[in-house]
């Protein structure tokens, strides 16, 4: 008998397809687990509305699932509110970004509404100076900025605020 | 099908996904002309956004349009006189400074359009409002940035943004004048009474204008109506393109 812990303990192994360190779990989307007498449900948020990983990833959460319910047995409901938010990566995804060369994003989504916002002071997820610069906002996904060291002189990725 | 005869309800959600795709496919032909690299991808996750956008509001106007509608036939089969976009949003790119004074102008509407939205009546609607917020807040932050840049940079820079801003501002007053789908959009409660947006809006507008050392830009506006179908020239070329592909292929795959 499948338990919703086997079910978690799967989805644990499934990654990001763009940020591969992490797994979908880590990332917070998966909003909602159930165990059904025909298979299992799956509620899920998108991190960013154009972002095109969003279908990769319900597909492979799909076939992981249906690895332990059978196919055609796995029920994905996209739930888009409450919006998803960078604070709901866990700790251990937080950590793990950051040992993947990504800096974490700070846990204070919501409170920036001014056009002419302060943008965050970041440490190097390299050398962990906090003498950092934004070099850009928006990055090779929809969900990191670019910033830059000035310390160790390298460039970096970080993981946006939203 | 007749698209006109659609509910009103639904056909504020085509304008609202029509700005975004309009907008959006604009945008994208930045990709690979950037004046510089990080620009480039700026630009492309812009519109990246933006068409993301377009399609939260169509799958939910497809479902309820019903009859087999989907987001691709709303996208790809719909003529030019059933867009209800602001005609500013489908104006052609310009130069740099162009694409970022109309992209200033609308981010900061659009902000104050869907914290309204939040609040509709419409609980689907509000939940796109909602998460659309987030991402629209970085992208007003990104182009205010960029009025600030070229206000404050060199003569030339200053000179460029002066005269976009100028080029720009007289397809503004249509995202205040309230059509017939605005007026039905605030009357069952989904959406604001765009008049009340334009005094938040010349705030925000001022506020960067003043820090960019520009002015608001004292040239007549214009009488549009875009959101009743009525375009300028430059939509239906935008439409012509995005718009072969699935109409010489039906069906076809990516």
């Amino acid at each position: 008998m499948v338990s919703a812990d086997d079910l978690r303990k799967r989805l644990n192994l499934v990654p990001d397809p763009e940020v591969p360190a992490l797994s979908v779990l880590d990332l917070g989307i998966v909003r909602g687990l159930r165990m059904m007498p025909d298979g299992c449900e799956v509620d899920l948020s998108p991190t960013y509305t154009g972002c095109p990983a969003t279908e990769v990833i319900e597909r492979d959460v799909r076939e992981a699932l249906e690895e332990l319910v059978g196919q055609g047995n796995v029920r994905i409901q996209t739930v888009l509110d409450p919006p998803w938010t960078s604070d709901w990566i866990s700790e251990e995804g937080l950590r793990k970004l950051e040992a993947y060369g990504i800096a974490p994003p700070p846990k204070r989504s919501g409170d920036k509404r001014s056009l002419l916002g302060l943008s965050i002071p970041l440490n190097c997820p390299r050398c962990k100076s906090s003498q950092t610069e934004r070099i850009s906002a928006f990055g090779s996904t929809a969900c990191k900025a670019l910033h830059r060291c000035l310390d160790c002189q390298e460039p970096f990725e970080a993981f946006k605020c939203i | 099908m007749k698209w006109d005869t659609c509910d009103p309800s639904e056909q504020y959600l085509l304008h609202l996904g029509d700005d975004a795709l309009v907008l959006g496919h604009r945008l994208s032909e930045w990709c690979g002309h950037g004046p510089i690299l990080e620009e480039d991808i700026a630009l492309s996750n812009l519109a990246l956004d933006l068409v993301g956008l377009a399609r939260q509001y169509y799958q939910l106007a497809a479902k309820r349009i019903g009859s087999g509608t989907t987001e691709d036939r709303l996208a790809y089969w719909r003529g030019e006189r059933d867009f209800k976009n602001h005609v500013l949003v489908e104006q052609p790119n310009g130069d740099f400074a162009d694409t970022m004074a109309r992209q200033f102008f609308f981010d900061a509407f659009h902000l104050l359009q869907l914290e309204a939205i939040e609040q509709s009546e419409d609980a689907d609607l509000a939940a796109i409002a909602r998460k659309a917020l987030k991402e629209t807040t970085y992208r007003a932050q990104h182009s205010s940035e960029w009025v600030v840049r070229m206000g404050d940079g060199t003569e030339e820079s200053h000179s460029r943004i002066s005269a976009a801003l100028r080029r720009i501002w007289p397809f503004t007053n249509e995202l205040f004048q309230p059509a017939e789908v605005d007026r039905i959009a605030a009357e069952r409660g989904l959406g604001p009474d765009v008049q009340s947006l334009r005094e938040p809006w010349l705030e925000l507008v001022r506020e960067v204008l003043t820090k960019a050392h520009l002015s608001l830009p004292e040239v007549p506006q214009k009488l549009l109506r875009g959101k009743s179908g009525i375009h300028s020239e430059s939509l239906g070329f935008l439409l012509a393109e995005m718009q072969s592909l699935p109409r010489a292929y039906p069906d076809a795959q990516w």
